[in-house]
């Protein structure tokens, strides 16, 4: 591939701009939408746009979806970059998300599991009907109600409610773990571990992810999930300032949690146990914690003994083209001016035109020849 | 009455060991700059000098694989810290989510205040409890919002006799 500088595009990319300016602002005789309106109203965008820019900073993305007229990959190669201008503090004390103050916890599994199931600000069960209501603008919604008791701050996970018998895997903190992957300082390497796939899986393309894990359920490297639990609520990150060598809590942050229940296995000679898939994002997001923990499960095929026989169990395949940033740059870049490589592809093209012209034109000429004579 | 706690009870639960500074540099951190700001310009702080200038950068938030196992990197957030001196000598740093410098700053000098016998009293009366009320009371909210939606199962017992 070839690039080639071309100049005498400035007036034109300039008037471009200034044109682009001018249509994110649609009608001036509709008021502005503000950064607060976007990050109050449009929170699951704003949610996307964080766990994709892999950056939680909610009016950070709220002005990233402005200035993106909207376009969610657009606002997320935004935030993406602005992430690069800001120097690293250092790392979390890993969260715990047992200890979540949770929004919404259903588990699909297990209908009785301890803390009940909470439905939380959920779309299930909503009729999908366009609610012109809400087309008539104004007035604020009647508060949803509460009730007169409250719940257990934390509720226990579905992993450790069947810890005690084994029958779930519920993976261990090594003593001896090396420092995670990090994607942000390291180029992607394989094979892949479970840490820089969760990380790639992370910061992935929901619609990406979601085709791969409806794939891995239609049988296409099929995973047979079941979902033990989705939970949604408030985290606390923990962090280890080096001035003060203690940790504090900076921050409640929303997260949504998926854990899926999917094959038996015998793990390390033990008796058989469920496997799982894990998903984890910032903000409330369950399609994509929910295909996030079905192909990570899925990527676990080598380890647990399973054919590789579909994209959504090969790790390059699904990391090498997860990245939403990655796969919008490399497909939209071919807008960009290829003069040189047309140019030589023309003249390539005419002198093989020529040639098979002139090959063929022998060959009619010697066919010819050859009936004369007979 | 309830059963509730704040994360900072839980955090005290898990390390018997947290301290008392942990818990209100926590209440600091966690507060919006809009919950915040109007305590701190009622608070008629001392004179600090500023040892750091408030500096906005990231921290790499992590998750456990499977939820309960080794680290990985889920993504990044935004923090802002500061440091500052008061003029009796006591250091306060400030380590705040977001990127609002003056939540900081404001964050570091209470921070100071805190330590200091000649100050203590008057920022936790004026700061740092009304913090903790509404931090609990907004968790709380939240919590009988869930509790709400909570699914009452019921099964429907056929009489088989007749």
């Amino acid at each position: 591939m070839a690039y080639v500088a071309v100049k005498g595009g400035e007036r034109a990319i300039t008037n471009a701009h200034a044109w682009l300016a001018e249509t994110r602002r649609g009608n001036p005789a509709v008021p502005e939408l503000s950064v607060a309106q976007i990050r109050e109203q449009m929170q699951l965008a704003v949610d996307r746009v964080m766990a994709e820019g892999s950056c939680h900073d909610p009016e950070l993305a709220a002005l990233a979806i402005k200035q993106a007229r909207g376009d969610l990959p657009e606002a997320i190669f935004l935030l993406r970059a602005y992430r690069t201008t800001l120097p690293r503090f250092g790392a979390s004390v890993p969260v715990e998300t047992e200890h979540m103050a949770v929004q919404r916890r259903v588990s699909a599994a297990f209908k009785d599991i301890p803390g009940g199931q909470v439905l939380g600000p959920t779309f299930d069960y909503t009729h999908r009907l366009l609610d012109f209501k809400l087309a008539a603008e104004g007035g604020v919604p009647a508060a949803a109600p509460v009730a007169d008791e409250t719940m257990p701050a934390a509720m226990p996970t579905i992993a450790s409610v069947f810890a005690q018998e084994g029958l779930l895997e519920t993976p261990a903190v090594a003593e001896d773990a090396p420092e995670p992957f990090d994607l942000t300082r390291e180029p992607m390497a394989f094979p892949a571990a479970r840490d820089q796939r969760l990380q790639a899986l992370a910061r992935g393309d929901e619609g990406f992810l979601l085709s791969l894990a409806y794939s891995s359920q239609r049988g296409w490297g099929s995973t047979h999930p079941l979902c033990g639990e989705i939970r949604m609520g408030n985290v606390s990150v923990g962090f280890v300032p080096e001035e003060l060598g203690f940790e504090i809590e900076i921050a409640d942050v929303t997260m949504t949690e998926c854990l899926m229940l999917s094959g038996f296995a015998s793990l390390d000679g033990e008796l058989p146990q469920y496997t799982t898939g894990y998903g984890l994002t910032f903000g409330h997001n369950e399609r994509k914690a929910m295909s996030m923990a079905i192909v990570d499960r899925a990527l676990r095929a080598a380890e647990l003994g399973e054919e590789v026989v579909a994209p959504c169990q090969d790790s390059e395949f699904v990391l090498y083209h997860s990245d939403t940033v990655e796969a919008s740059g490399f497909v939209q870049h071919l807008k960009l001016p290829h003069y040189v490589d047309f140019q030589a592809d023309l003249l390539f093209l005419r002198r093989l035109r020529k040639e098979q012209a002139a090959a063929r034109a022998a060959a009619a000429t010697t066919d010819a020849m050859k009936e004369a004579a007979e | 009455m309830s059963n509730l706690s704040t994360s900072a009870d839980h955090h005290s639960e898990k390390f018997v060991e947290s301290t008392a500074r942990q818990i209100w540099l926590s209440a600091l951190a966690k507060a919006s700059p809009a919950t915040l700001l109007p305590l701190w310009e009622a608070l008629d702080a001392p004179d600090a000098v500023t040892l750091r200038p408030p500096e906005v950068g990231m921290v790499m938030v992590r998750g456990r694989t499977g939820g309960s196992g080794d680290a990985f990197n889920l993504g990044e957030m935004t923090v802002t810290r500061c440091a500052v001196r008061l003029a009796s000598g006591e250091t306060g740093i400030g380590y705040v989510s977001g990127r609002d410098k003056r939540h900081a700053h404001a964050a570091a000098v209470i921070d100071a205040m805190m330590q200091s016998p000649a100050h203590r009293d008057r920022a936790e009366r004026l700061v740092i409890a009304p913090l903790q009320t509404a931090a609990r009371a907004q968790t709380e909210a939240v919590n009988r919002k869930a509790k709400a939606t909570q699914v009452e199962f019921f099964t429907m017992v056929r009489d088989r006799k007749a």
